[in-house]
């Protein structure tokens, strides 16, 4: 069940009026959106919506071009690398693949980040990776290659690599994407349960509406470059905003145009295509 | 095309070759500057040797022993018209440690380890594996980078040197065995001619320049790659040109400064 015991003030991560994209395009404006300590965020939007941007810029990864990226409370546009370093380390990231480090196999993979940033003695190490993939179900797996494991599992081993330091804040992108039903509700509920367990905020980056809205406490609806529409589960359910109720029921009517929009370059390709024949 | 087309198509590829070497040369830099996890973790450098240096044993010791049975046909065959065929000891040596040993195994490293390091590299960074572990804030280039630079810089001295031991081999066996060159005079002629710090270590010195270049070369490439499978592709293929050309072109260079008068 959602958690919703938060104190008011304490963010994890605060964006305010943040501008985002690559080379001369805008993919994103007037971003404002609160993640604090505890919650569990859903980030949804179609395709190319411009969500894993959104994430990148939570991690640093790119810069915003207006607006403020407070992680930490520490604003990411004043930060060197050196302090970039250790938010990093308080936060855990699941990337949309998993990410997994193929020449290692699944135990090294989640020891991986406490052997780099933490001076644990080997048996401590091996019980502290071990009871975090205890927490996913597999730790009767550790020692198989990352080739011998399904793409569900995969995902469940690079959940544990993400919270295995125990981070303060979890993002997580595209979680259920190409999981079979019950690897897809095992990871929904492990998603709720590390969050509350661990009490950190966790930003699932997500377009499966039942899932996500089984564990939010909070979602927010992002299309045509904006926030749409926010609120919790129940709220963004009972509105009458075109946008929302496309996007929950799925219909191809609606604001959001199924069909991709016609351009110059595809005219002039057209027109090349039909003078060959 | 007019005379200013021309030379501003001249002029944007000079540019662009003169920023990419810049790039080059910031990225060596970028590795050295990071090249305290040698010390730190020499684990990680040791497992990459092995990983780089004994895959690639197999082929530099099988081309080094042909290389050395032709030396061996081939030097013979001049030698004998001067009546000097004892010489051939000395004539081997002086190909492999000089010359043939260190080009001829930077040649194969390339194609053997150094496409292995860009498709590896290659394929970390369409996988999100090095973006993952930068927002674990682990730096790539630290972690993945500056063990393997240090491996292929180790293993290239040695690899060269199982390749000149292995084609001495060889040219002793066309030689003496097969053709029946005395044996006393093959290796008393290749003692008294070789000299340990004039041939023997410029070709290690030569060796360890291959090294550095070919290494860097392979990991720039895969660290520069587009990430995805005709990106990696190409960067495979460019590691192999590059690398070959490099080799042969400091093999000149250093050649004209370790042996002129």
């Amino acid at each position: 069940m959602p958690s919703l015991s938060t104190a008011p003030d304490d963010h994890v991560l605060r964006l305010t009026g943040v501008s985002l994209g690559y080379g001369d395009v805008d993919i994103l404006r007037d971003i404002s959106l609160d993640v604090r300590r505890g919650q569990v965020v859903a980030l949804m939007g179609g395709s190319g919506s411009g969500k894993t941007t959104l994430l990148r810029a939570a991690t640093g990864q790119i810069k915003a071009r207006a607006g403020q990226v407070i992680l930490f409370d520490t604003n990411l546009a004043h930060v060197d690398g050196e302090v970039l370093q250790s938010l990093r380390q308080k936060m855990g990231v699941l990337f949309q693949q998993g990410a997994l480090f193929t020449d290692l196999n699944v135990f090294e993979n989640v020891a991986f980040p406490l052997r780099e940033h933490t001076q644990l003695t080997g048996p401590e190490l091996l019980c502290r990776a071990l009871d975090t993939l205890e927490a996913v179900g597999l730790r009767a797996a550790a020692h198989l290659k990352v080739s011998e494991i399904s793409g569900g599992m995969a995902r469940r081993v690079a959940l544990a690599r993400a919270v295995v330091l125990e981070p303060e804040l979890v993002l997580y992108d595209e979680p259920f994407a190409g999981l079979d039903p019950i690897s897809l509700g095992i990871t929904a509920r492990l998603i709720r349960s590390l969050s509350d367990r661990l009490g950190c905020a966790s930003v699932v980056i997500t377009h499966d509406i039942t899932e996500s809205f089984a564990i939010a406490d909070h979602v927010y609806l992002v299309g045509q470059g904006v926030i749409k529409a926010h609120g919790t589960p129940a709220t963004l359910g009972n509105s009458s905003d075109p946008y929302v109720q496309q996007f929950l029921k799925g219909e191809s009517d609606g604001p959001v145009p199924f069909d991709y929009p016609n351009s110059q370059q595809f005219d002039a390709w057209l027109a090349r295509q039909e003078a060959k024949k | 095309m007019s005379l200013n087309t021309s030379l501003s198509t001249i002029g944007r590829g000079v540019r662009t070759r003169i920023g990419r070497l810049g790039t080059f040369t910031r990225f060596f830099w970028l590795l050295l500057q990071r090249s305290s996890i040698f010390l730190s973790r020499p684990r990680l450098v040791s497992q990459q040797i092995h990983f780089i240096g004994n895959y690639s044993l197999l082929i530099i010791a099988v081309s080094g022993l042909f290389v050395g049975f032709v030396l061996g046909l081939q030097g013979y065959y001049t030698l004998n018209r001067y009546g000097a065929e004892e010489a051939l000891g000395l004539l081997v040596a002086l190909s492999l440690t000089r010359e043939l040993g260190p080009v001829v195994t930077a040649l194969l490293f390339a194609g053997r380890a150094g496409t292995s390091l860009t498709a590896e590299i290659g394929l970390m960074k369409a996988g999100e594996q090095l973006a993952a572990m930068e927002v674990m804030a682990v730096d790539p280039m630290r972690r993945v980078l500056v063990p393997r630079l240090w491996a292929g810089i180790i293993a290239m001295p040695i690899l060269a040197a199982v390749f000149s031991m292995v084609g001495i081999l060889g040219g002793w066996i066309v030689g003496v065995l097969m053709i029946g060159i005395d044996t006393g005079a093959f290796w008393s002629q290749m003692q008294s001619g070789v000299d340990v710090w004039n041939d023997i270590m410029n070709g290690v010195i030569k060796s360890f320049v291959f090294g550095v270049a070919v290494t860097l070369i392979a990991l720039y490439e895969g660290w520069q790659s587009r990430p995805t499978p005709e990106g990696v592709a190409r960067a495979t293929t460019r590691t192999v040109v590059a690398g070959s050309l490099a080799v042969l072109g400091l093999d000149f260079l250093l050649t004209a400064l370790m042996f002129s008068n």
